[in-house]
């Protein structure tokens, strides 16, 4: 019995051993150092697409634009976190990402649930968040200095969405409908207010966190025959919704937020949804010659189309890598204050995603958001989109509450 | 007598690794293998006892100093021992089969989280968030809230049995994760989806930062829950727990108050989470439903049986598994397997960097856990720590 | 209140509610059939389920490729798919039990629960991976047969699918099929005898390890049919898209009697009625108060009172109950 409890023991002292070796310290520490980027999406789980796809887009970035700073003798290595959608979880990654010093910028998360109570973390150390993908106003609205993002906000996409309604489409009446996350419930809200405010009649607001049977909501909206339909939320919801809604035979016109901005939409719904229209700030391959170069490597690399968010991710990773460039201008590794500051201060004229510049908050200072149209049922003409109107909105100045 | 030093040893070396490779989370498990070692070796008790007390109470928040992800990583053990600790009393000691356990420590964290925010002052009028000293308030608050609410849950179902009562429960459970996901119109109660933030903390005493702090009160939750357990499975109580969980027609011939003594499971059950709800509120400075799906009811449920079902040991060490292992073991891995990917390691000729990103390992995390729910289910039955009368079942 | 919209939605509904029922009874039937025999609950079946639509989606893409599905019959053709995934769901099904199940059938009750949770999350993420390298795809789609589409319009209010028209009489057959087996053949017999008493019926000369892989088999078959429904009817697929059905089945099984195969399906009609009525009138009714994410609560409340008065469901249960 002895012998096996020192057997046991013996066991544990060799995987120590081990353990006390790990890959990092093996390799020599090349040239002056190693910079890190870490992003945190859930790449498990229902919503993995779209947070692989601001992990793909980061890479993506990285890799591209990575040379200036092993020009000068840095290692830049990318470190990709799982947060499983889950803020317990997205906490603790942050725990474990401000303990690893070489890490000095964040991308993400997809969350806002996720992304508030981590950046407490992150704002500890001054780690730099650059979100691709957090529309939520409360992210940037408590004024945190490492916290910025590269999306717009739920409360000038809404506006951008029910202004086209009113304006260009003409509605009379609208209908909405939102996933219940904070995002497309966020940016619903957002809409309604506006298009109340407008005169547009609301016939209905639901929320749904359903799937696939969208029978029972669309029963009732295709009764009552509103002008205008508008989905707050994602394409893997919003396609079939209104895929279901046209086969029964609703007439309104659809409109939706960035969330729909997938070739997916139109793998999943074909001719259902060619004519509608959606937000967004990245604007489309056909009439941006950087989007189409961002899609067609995007493609080349990884085999798929970018999901909504991965132009985002992409543009939050090169002013990571620009600000780390400027900050590391003595030759030594910078620290995350600077890294931080000097986020703040960058500008990232033509990102795929417009002329990128922070205000104090950490918002865009100029949001461009486009209004598209969908033009082809194929997913591969996805590029084809149009733009139908351009909008460009500051961001609201002070925060509302 | 060859087990106090080494015990000893084992607790030291593995600090003194820490302290040497705070990176490394191979050294951090064995650490807290070392716990294992101590608690199932063969010495007296006192020393048991203080190498234990000595490692929670010094070593782990001077590990936690140098390295907060560690300390996370305990409180967030500390959090779900507590929780699994409360189901196992409702489902190991009174065999009620509970898929909604999460919903308690939904209604605790939101308890502190709507009067320790400004949120309140949308429901009553002015004056919130209240001052941080109401913590110490509310967690007795969410402890009665939660308690209240098992009973409200128990009073239903009390006629139910076996899976009629599971799903019944897991439908309580969904039925509190969309209300507090809805209760944002007609009155804002939890403000829906978008949850509710900032959240007070209370002031630490000796200037504590925040990590300790919460990594303490969680420990010391524990330890009360861990009495508290203690007391109430030796007690008539408890033997009523375990006779009705065995037989319920039995029981009730023997004089056991079936309805008081199955609302006192869910109420004490429930406590514990509302408990933890109210720190696991003011630790994360916002919550929103994300937090409280029926996959974290299905954790701690495979928690409790992992650790081996009504066994007090066993829960705790079940929750420090699945814990570790999900927070700590299997990122670390992915971690571990990227590094080398990055380094551009070759194996059998064939460069890691060229993998596609179909392998990504962060992206099996989940799948990796599921094989060893299975497997540990395949080979060991029974759980980690099965309780002492199910192994004289077994045994006999 | 407009009364006149709510009467004039009601037929509609209504067959909303039915279309849904069924769908959620063809799901039922697999957890049924288990545990009416095993008396456990087979939490992976959402995963089997799920499996019955990938395979689906994939011989139709394949013949879509081969340019079969225009060129045969569209009966033909759905024939054929439903066929693959029951194959596919059974066979995993069986596996599945082999592996993960029959060590445990002697363990505590609750220890298959958690071995089924384990497969439940290794399937899915083996669906992933098995789908991004294959066709570097998270969600699938299913290929419009332009039949299916068609739609029928019963009254100026209300129309009716192909497809929808298909699922219930698809879920009819299955149940009559379901009810052929266990009651009238051999199998069906001994199927019968392993779920009264499994050591009694080994006495008998009966293959117990033998039945409850058939069990399974005839299960998974029973999901994979559905999930090929499920895909047809809905259109779109993801590996963790058989989760919410699954939970909603299960709990339409419980509703009816858990382990009692008509029971599904009138479980599967009242959960599927309940949310179709919940989802469209909870919002009108209350001037947008509540709306249709009230429906799930609605739908747990009334199993809650259902269960209070008949605490077995509502046909009640074939098999005792363990103690």
């Amino acid at each position: 019995m002895i012998h096996h409890r020192v057997r046991l023991v013996l066991a544990l002292l060799a995987v120590l051993a081990v353990a006390l070796a790990p890959a990092s310290e093996l390799q020599a520490q090349a040239g002056k150092g190693t910079i890190k980027i870490a992003t945190q999406s859930p790449l498990s789980g229902g919503q993995a697409a779209l947070g692989e796809g601001i992990k793909l887009g980061a890479q993506l970035a990285i890799e591209r634009m990575k040379g200036t700073l092993e020009k000068q003798g840095f290692k830049v290595d990318f470190v990709p976190f799982d947060d499983q959608a889950k803020p317990d979880v997205g906490v603790a990654n942050s725990k474990n990402i401000i303990a690893d010093k070489d890490i000095l910028a964040i991308i993400g998360h997809l969350n806002s649930g996720v992304a508030i109570p981590s950046s407490e973390v992150y704002k500890e150390v001054s780690l730099v968040m650059i979100s691709p993908a957090n529309t939520n106003p409360v992210v940037t609205d408590r004024g945190y200095p490492n916290v910025n993002r590269v999306c717009g906000r739920d409360d000038i996409q809404g506006v951008v969405g029910s202004e086209f309604a009113h304006a260009t489409m003409k509605a009379k009446s609208v209908y909405i409908i939102h996933d219940k996350t904070p995002y497309g419930q966020g940016v619903a809200e957002f809409f309604k207010a506006d298009a109340e405010k407008k005169g547009l009649k609301v016939l209905g607001f639901e929320g749904t966190e359903e799937k696939s049977n969208f029978d029972p909501i669309i029963t009732p909206m295709k009764a009552k025959n509103p002008d205008v339909i508008y989905f707050g939320g994602i394409y893997d919801q919003g396609a079939p919704f209104f895929k279901q809604a046209r086969e029964k035979g609703v007439k309104g016109k659809f409109l939706g937020p960035d969330g729909m901005d997938s070739s997916d939409l139109t793998k999943i719904a074909g001719k259902a949804v060619v004519g509608m229209h959606y937000t967004s700030a990245a604007g489309p391959a056909s009439a941006l010659p950087k989007a189409k170069a961002f899609s067609e490597e995007f493609k080349k690399k990884f085999g798929k189309n970018p999901e909504p968010y991965a132009a985002e991710a992409y543009d939050a990773a090169t002013i990571a890598i620009k600000a780390i460039e400027a900050a590391a201008k003595g030759g030594k590794v910078p620290s995350r204050e600077d890294v931080a500051t000097a986020v703040r201060k960058a500008k990232l004229p033509n990102g795929i995603t417009g002329d990128i510049e922070f205000d104090a908050k950490g918002d865009r200072k100029k949001a461009l958001y486009f209004v598209l149209q969908v033009a082809n049922e194929d997913p591969g003409k996805w590029g084809d989109n149009k733009i139908v109107k351009q909008l460009t909105i500051a961001a609201p100045a002070a925060a509302k509450k | 007598m060859i087990q106090v030093p080494l015990s000893v040893g084992v607790v030291a070396v593995s600090a003194l690794a820490v302290a040497m490779f705070p990176r490394s989370v191979l050294v951090f498990l064995l650490f807290q293998g070392s716990l294992l070692f101590v608690y199932r070796a063969r010495i007296p008790e006192r020393l048991r006892w203080s190498l234990l007390a000595a490692a929670l109470l010094v070593l782990m928040p001077v590990i936690g100093y140098f390295n907060s992800y560690y300390l996370e990583v305990a409180t967030q053990v500390g959090i779900f021992v507590a929780l699994a600790l409360g189901l196992n009393i409702v489902v190991g000691l009174a065999g009620l089969l509970d898929l909604g356990y999460v919903a308690f420590f939904a209604v605790g964290a939101y308890s502190w989280a709507i009067f320790g925010s400004p949120h309140a002052n949308i429901i009553l009028r002015g004056g919130f968030p209240l001052a941080g000293w109401w913590f110490y308030v509310f967690l007795l608050v969410g402890l009665a809230v939660a308690a209240t609410t098992g009973i409200l849950l128990g009073l239903p179902v009390l006629r139910l049995h076996g899976d009629y009562l599971a799903i019944v429960t897991l439908g309580f459970g969904e039925v509190i994760r969309v209300l507090a996901n809805n209760l944002d119109k007609p009155i804002n109660f939890t403000n829906g989806p978008k949850g509710i933030t900032p959240i007070s903390r209370p002031p630490t005493p000796f200037g504590l930062p925040y990590g300790e702090y919460f990594y303490f009160l969680a420990l010391l939750i524990v330890v009360a829950v861990v009495i508290v357990n203690r007391r109430l499975e030796d007690s008539h109580i408890g033997r009523a727990w375990e006779a009705i969980r065995e037989d319920e027609v039995a029981a009730r011939a023997m004089g056991v108050p079936l309805v008081r003594m199955k609302l006192m499971a869910f109420a004490c059950g429930a406590s514990f989470a509302g408990v933890m709800g109210v720190l696991f509120s003011a630790k994360q400075v916002f919550i929103n439903p994300e937090s409280f799906t029926f996959l974290e009811s299905i954790g701690v449920l495979a928690m409790v049986i992992l650790g081996g079902m009504g066994s007090i040991p066993g829960a705790v060490v079940g929750a420090t598994v699945v814990t570790v292992l999900n927070l700590q073991v299997l990122k670390g891995f992915s971690l571990w397997l990227n590094e080398l990917k990055n380094a551009g390691v070759t194996v059998l000729g064939y460069s890691l960097a060229d993998l596609p990103t179909q392998f990504e390992p962060a992206k099996y995390e989940r799948m990796v856990f599921g094989v060893i729910l299975v497997l540990m289910m395949i080979f060991r039955p029974q759980g980690i720590f099965p309780a002492r009368r199910r192994q004289r079942e077994l045994g006999g | 209140m407009d009364v006149e919209l709510l009467i004039g939605i009601f037929p509609q509904v209504l067959l909303d509610g039915i279309i849904l029922g069924f769908m959620y009874a063809l799901i039922a039937l697999g957890y049924t059939m288990v545990y009416g025999v095993l008396e456990f609950i087979n939490f992976a079946h959402s995963e089997i389920f799920i499996v019955g639509a990938f395979v689906g989606v994939e011989v139709m893409l394949g013949l879509k490729s081969v340019g079969l599905l225009e060129g045969l019959p569209w009966p033909v053709v759905l024939i054929l798919v439903l066929l693959a995934g029951m194959a596919g769901s059974g066979l995993l099904a069986v596996a599945v039990e082999r592996v993960a199940y029959r060590p445990l059938r002697n363990a505590p009750r609750l220890i298959p629960l958690i071995s089924a949770i384990g497969i439940s999350f290794f399937l899915q993420d083996m669906i992933r991976l098995f789908e991004s390298l294959w066709r570097n795809a998270f969600n699938l789609v299913y290929p419009t047969l332009d039949v299916l589409n068609l739609r029928f319009e019963l009254t100026e209010t209300m129309d009716v699918s192909v497809k929808s028209l298909v699922v219930i009489v698809g879920a009819l057959l299955m149940l009559w099929a379901l009810h052929l087996i266990v009651n009238r053949t051999k199998v069906g017999t001994a199927i019968r005898a392993v779920a009264e008493d499994q050591a009694a019926a080994s006495l008998m000369g009966i293959d117990v390890n033998r039945i409850i892989s058939l069990t399974f088999l005839i299960g998974g078959a029973m999901g994979g049919a559905a999930g090929v429904l499920f895909g047809v009817q809905y259109g779109l697929i993801n590996p963790y898209s058989g989760f919410i059905p699954g939970l909603k089945a299960f709990t339409a099984a419980v509703l009816g009697g858990i382990g009692n195969i008509p029971g599904a399906m009138v479980g599967g009609l009242v959960l599927g009625l309940l949310e179709a009525f919940a989802a469209s009138y909870l919002s009108l009714l209350t001037g947008g108060a509540f709306g249709a994410e009230y429906k799930d609560i609605l739908a747990f409340s009334l199993l809650i009172l259902i269960l209070i008065f008949r605490p077995k469901g509502l046909l009640g249960e074939v098999v005792r109950e363990r103690a």
